[in-house]
């Protein structure tokens, strides 16, 4: 089974938990329904359709009303710091929460404890988090757009905010800034770093590059990390090795582009609702991981 | 508004140098009242700047604002005034973290994308109605997003006023950049 636990924008949606289902256009979860916009709604929603296509996983939701005050997101750290060991998922996805240090580690060790150990994948906010709270050595994929990779390359920036322009400026040599996150242990076992050229990369080297299709507008496409990252939830937990669930992701994730024919106001939506032919696409193409020539 | 992040800097480290013996930092609960508390400030003709916390006080999604510490006095009583209580203040003893400066645009022909930081905005060139936001992880960006697109940049409400998180400010500065060019 695959866990996500993210935040939904509703300042009065409740604390809420289950297995979710995605009917008519929307997600329902616990008797709730949520519209799909972006943010962990639209992971959620990519991870369903992906799973939908490979016959599986089960996704089970752990989410919580937060229009960034904190106040969700610290009643969902403290939910999962003390309930997650019950849980056994083979995939845990940690997406939109308040970045949040000290909570971080409160559920992390939650997480250690729990058997088997899911592989573990952090984006958006919680990335920033585990990133901030040292640990991202402890997660198996982070899944970082490449101003992103330059926050975890920046070994001092507390939030991608605060990255130093230097770093940010080199931000055309992805090879480097991967190097530089892993040098300061800033980087999970896997980078999947989200470009104009896709990087899956582990510590030692980059292991492949997606870039094509390639769609300009993609760029402006709010969402398009959140479809990346639900897509490899479900691919890492099946019988593919990481690196592969990873490339296969990349190359879906850019198919979705070609069958959307997207301009800058395409709605993600509208590019979850292709991931089947996207999928069906990518799996179409030999999934070898490309030879990057050993070390970076 | 936000004016000291309008200078464009095209290189360079941006923190604020040397730490001065004779500025502090006002420290708040949460990213929103610092926003809040920048917005009285200013109104108010003070001399302050929003700089990221030093080390010891981070949390994780933080802003702080450096001010000159002989007026803490008179700065306090203008939050007052406002209903703003910031929970401490502290001097500033090390360099303190400024944000990311730069912004960059790009055009798709009917449309323009402005970028501050990890925060992008599109704007369609015939209406200025916002079509698209991304970036950004804080739990605000899908609530401005949704709040945002499918409005003009006239009608749409502002980042400032909804946002509470970093990602949120970033994206003020994207809108700002924006409306200064269109």
């Amino acid at each position: 089974m695959l866990g996500v636990v993210g935040t939904v924008p509703d300042p009065n949606f409740p604390l809420v938990h289950g297995p979710v289902r995605l009917i008519g256009g929307e997600l329902i979860i616990a008797g709730r329904c949520i519209a799909i916009n972006r943010g962990t709604p639209a992971l959620l929603a990519a991870a369903l359709k992906t799973a939908e296509s490979r016959g599986g996983p089960e996704i089970y939701a752990f989410l919580v009303g937060d229009i960034g005050k904190g106040d969700g997101s610290r009643k969902l750290y403290q939910f999962l710091a003390r309930q997650l060991p019950e849980f056994s998922f083979r995939v845990l996805t940690f997406h939109y929460l308040q970045p949040d240090a000290d909570w971080h580690n409160k559920v992390l060790f939650a997480v250690e404890t729990m058997t088997p150990r899911p592989t573990l994948i952090a984006d958006a906010g919680f990335m920033y988090a585990a990133k901030m709270s040292g640990q991202s050595a402890c997660y198996d994929f982070f899944t970082p757009d490449v101003g992103e990779l330059a926050f975890l390359a920046d070994e001092i920036a507390p939030h991608p905010f605060y990255t130093r322009g230097f770093i940010l400026h080199q931000d055309a040599d992805v090879p480097h800034l991967i190097r530089r996150a892993y040098q300061y242990q800033n980087a999970a076992r896997y980078l999947v770093v989200k470009g104009q050229k896709d990087y899956i990369a582990d510590e030692k080297r980059v292991i492949a590059t997606v870039e094509t299709p390639s769609f300009d507008a993609m760029e402006a496409i709010g969402g398009t990390g959140d479809t990346l990252t639900g897509m490899l939830s479900v691919l890492c937990g099946g019988d593919l090795t990481p690196a592969r669930a990873a490339l296969l992701a990349a190359r879906a994730n850019r198919w979705t582009g070609f069958f959307a024919r997207p301009t800058p106001a395409t709605q993600v939506c509208d590019l979850i609702d292709t991931i089947p032919q996207a999928l069906q696409k990518a799996l179409g193409g030999n999934l070898q991981e490309d030879d990057h020539g050993g070390n970076r | 508004m936000f004016g000291f992040f309008r200078k464009r800097k095209p290189k360079g480290f941006k923190n604020s140098g040397r730490p001065s013996a004779d500025r502090g930092i006002l420290v708040f609960e949460n990213t929103s009242d610092v926003i809040q508390a920048e917005n009285v400030l200013k109104k108010s003709g003070w001399s302050v700047r929003v700089m990221g916390p030093p080390p010891e006080i981070q949390t994780g999604c933080d802003l702080v604002i450096e001010f000159p510490l002989i007026e803490e006095l008179n700065i306090r009583r203008t939050l007052a005034s406002a209903d703003i209580q910031p929970l401490s203040v502290v001097p500033v003893t090390a360099p303190l973290l400024a944000p990311v400066d730069l912004f960059q645009t790009k055009d798709f022909g009917d449309y323009l994308m402005v970028r501050a930081a990890n925060m992008k905005i599109t704007i369609a060139k015939e209406d200025l109605k916002i079509v698209n936001i991304s970036g950004g992880g804080c739990p605000d960006v899908p609530y401005l997003a949704q709040e945002m697109v499918g409005k003009t940049l006239a009608q749409a409400p502002r980042p400032r006023d909804l946002g509470h998180t970093l990602c949120g400010y970033a994206l003020e500065l994207a809108y700002e950049e924006l409306r200064r060019i269109c």
